[in-house]
């Protein structure tokens, strides 16, 4: 991105296996990355996202299966050889060297031979000395761009954490990689600077249009961040796609539990016969097959029914009410959440997350009742099987002709 | 106001004047133990500045009857090769050092950091290893030596400590505690393993490098043990196994450190044997 222009980096994983002695960490991972496309792995932790991210810069080799950059098969190189960058969690500052000595290392080992890079040879050999102001350089142009330049002649301990990462971002970039890869760098910041720094990060790829491939336990960054989300579990690679189809449409239970803050509600229903019934409510769904099924409702989509100006319901979408027992309510300032249960279901939690409105004061209705009556959208509602995988309606329920 | 500044009738003994018996006793205690420690250091100064029939007087004092002090020194540092038997040790003992820090950087790196099949049992070895003492080893080392003609020479006397077991543990334990991210790092940057402990490595582990070369110089500097089975020829002692022949005693504690005597039996018994008396010397 400093020097010259477009390069292409398609990356491709191929089929890829790994296990760590006999416990297996990445099940038959197969992933396109496109070029200058931002792809999160996102998964719990040991869910193999970080053995996956390792296996592309050529930290660990593969079992099987195979990393081609640009249609090249990668197996065999070096990480040196990858034309990758990487950043670490723990930013990973050559801790005795200045910002500057940090920033301009990648461009020596690539810049220089061997016999110019031993201790006190680079300001001895014609060709370390010749390489010198060039590097130099290149090293100020990336940290003027970073604004790290004031920094060059600290040392890493000398540094807060945000300035820490931005010298392991400039690190990174000064080498010009075709693919940069990040492993959870915004796990070590305060709440504050993370927010801070993922849109700095968002605005790098964005002005550098290199492909970046991002590693991360964090849910928001994933959706905030990507042009696409890889979530991963358990060693399987369980859905690929933009932030709003695994939030709207996911693949699985899994998928739908993972993505969304607070989590989708979980509810025991039934299919039968072009119907779901859910406790003595039955909505007008047909799913393909008959049985118990799971039903997941975005805590976004439920708004209760006597106190309006609530929820995320457009009055235009056909409703179904449900009975629900309230429990408590957090004040999280402009929302609240409504912590409390499904009179048929009095085991499984439900949240609600609505708008503030008058109906939380001393003699609103959710101050007055405990049993209160909730609406939901049956065309919001996600269907999944008792094997957890998602079950598409086959119809779409209209909207319901009510007269006041 | 109370004044704190000292009285202008204070004499020195108001200064160290104990606040409380508990403090004269402690006081007391601590300056006999440190007497204990430091008074072998002064009665070897103080002989060596003696004549030699006052070291064996009776009467003994401190501050010599006869000061001689110009004379013994002059003596050893002049007159007798003292000065090739430092050489020697600092030969010896620089060389033992570095070839240590040679094998035992790369080989603890190995072990600490690289992962290979067999890392664990070598490691094990290497353990097992530290409490081998070198008696053990000296007459196969010995014997080993003879065949190939190299006693008395400087890589007799440093052959058995090339490699250090204690120094690959002590450095092994110590490069563990490196960030294994920052290694990684390396590699992506494009720094071959070699130059990860040269450049990375190496510097963090300043401070353990510097306690062992410590351990290792004095150990050696003071080894009498090896020199004296191996040295023969008095142009390739060292100074601690020059001692021995510095006679009458005078001018031995001038050449100081004062080492224990040495169980010369032992000594000629060694040294006289030979691939021809293999059974006397079997018989050790």
């Amino acid at each position: 991105m400093l020097t010259d222009g477009m390069k292409m980096a398609q990356l491709t994983l191929k089929n890829i296996k790994k296990s760590f002695g006999d416990t297996p960490v990445l099940h038959d991972i197969s992933l396109d990355v496109h070029d200058g496309e931002f792809v999160s792995l996102v998964g719990q932790s040991g869910c193999g996202k970080s053995t996956l991210l390792r296996i592309i810069a050529g930290l660990e080799h593969p079992d099987s299966g195979d990393v081609l950059i640009d249609g090249q098969s990668m197996l065999e190189a070096a990480p040196k050889d990858r034309n990758i960058a990487m950043v670490f969690q723990d930013y990973a500052l050559y801790p005795h060297m200045s910002v500057g000595e940090n920033m301009a290392m990648p461009l020596v080992m690539a810049r220089l031979p061997l016999y110019a890079r031993l201790p006190m040879m680079r300001s001895i050999t014609p060709a370390g000395r010749g390489a010198q102001p060039e590097i130099r350089a290149d090293v100020e142009k990336v940290a003027k761009q970073l604004r790290i330049e004031h920094l060059l002649d600290r040392k890493p301990a000398q540094l807060s954490g945000d300035q820490r990462q931005r010298v392991a971002l400039g690190r990174a970039l000064v080498r010009d990689p075709q693919v940069f890869l990040m492993d959870e760098p915004l796990s070590n910041l305060d709440a504050k600077l993370r927010v801070q720094v993922r849109a700095e990060i968002t605005e790098l790829h964005a002005s550098s249009g290199l492909t970046f491939v991002y590693v991360t336990h964090d849910q928001v960054e994933a959706m905030t961040m990507s042009s696409r989300v890889a979530l991963l579990q358990t060693g399987h690679l369980l859905q690929v796609g933009t932030p709003n189809d695994l939030f709207a449409d996911p693949a699985n239970l899994d998928v739908a539990q993972f993505i969304g803050s607070p989590e989708i509600n979980i509810t025991p229903g039934e299919s039968c016969d072009g119907k779901v019934t859910i406790g003595a409510t039955t909505l007008p769904i047909a799913l393909p097959t008959s049985g118990p099924v799971q039903v997941g409702i975005r805590p976004e989509t439920i708004s209760v029914s006597d106190a309006p100006g609530l929820g995320a319901l457009n009055s235009a979408a056909p409703t179904q009410r449900l009975a629900f027992n309230k429990r408590l309510i957090e004040d999280l300032g402009p929302e609240v959440l409504i912590h409390g249960t499904f009179a048929h279901a009095p085991d499984s939690i439900i949240r609600i997350r609505a708008q503030k409105s008058d109906a939380y004061s001393s003699n609103g209705v959710l101050a007055k009742s405990n049993s209160l009556e909730v609406t939901v959208n049956p065309n919001q509602l996600l269907f999944f099987g008792a094997d957890g995988q998602r079950m598409r309606p086959t119809t779409v329920a209209q909207k319901r002709v009510e007269t006041a | 106001m109370a004044d704190i500044s000292p009285s202008p009738t204070a004499t020195w003994f108001d200064w160290v004047k104990p606040k409380s018996t508990g403090r004269l006793i402690t006081t007391v205690l601590l300056f006999i133990g440190a007497w204990v420690m430091v008074f072998p250091f002064i009665w070897m100064i103080s002989s060596s500045m003696k004549p030699t029939d006052e070291v064996y007087d009776a009467d003994f004092s401190i501050i010599p009857k006869t000061f001689k002090g110009f004379e013994n020194y002059y003596g050893v540092i002049f007159e007798q090769p003292y000065m090739v038997f430092l050489m020697n040790s600092m030969i010896v003992c620089v060389g033992i050092l570095v070839i240590q820090l040679l094998t035992a950087i790369p080989a603890s790196y190995a072990l600490a950091k690289l992962k290979f099949r067999g890392s664990s049992i070598l490691f094990g070895t290497v353990i097992a290893a530290i409490t081998i003492p070198i008696n053990v080893t000296s007459i196969p080392l010995y014997i080993g030596l003879v065949k190939v003609g190299l006693l008395d020479t400087y890589f007799a006397m440093m052959f058995p400590f090339i490699v250090s077991v204690f120094a690959i543990f002590l450095f092994r334990q110590f490069f563990r505690g490196f960030p294994d991210s920052i290694i990684q790092a390396a590699r992506v940057d494009g720094f071959s393993e070699i130059e990860i402990i040269l450049r990375l490595i190496l510097p963090s582990a300043v401070p353990a490098i510097a306690a062992f070369s410590v351990f290792s110089f004095v150990a050696h500097w003071n080894d009498l043990y090896w020199p004296l089975i191996v040295v023969q020829s008095q142009d390739k002692m060292t100074a601690t196994l020059s001692m021995m022949q510095y006679h009458p005693l005078s001018t031995r504690t001038t050449g100081a450190p004062m080492p224990p005597p040495p169980s010369s039996p032992r000594r000629w018994s060694l040294h006289s044997f030979s691939p021809a008396g293999c059974s006397s010397g079997a018989s050790l």
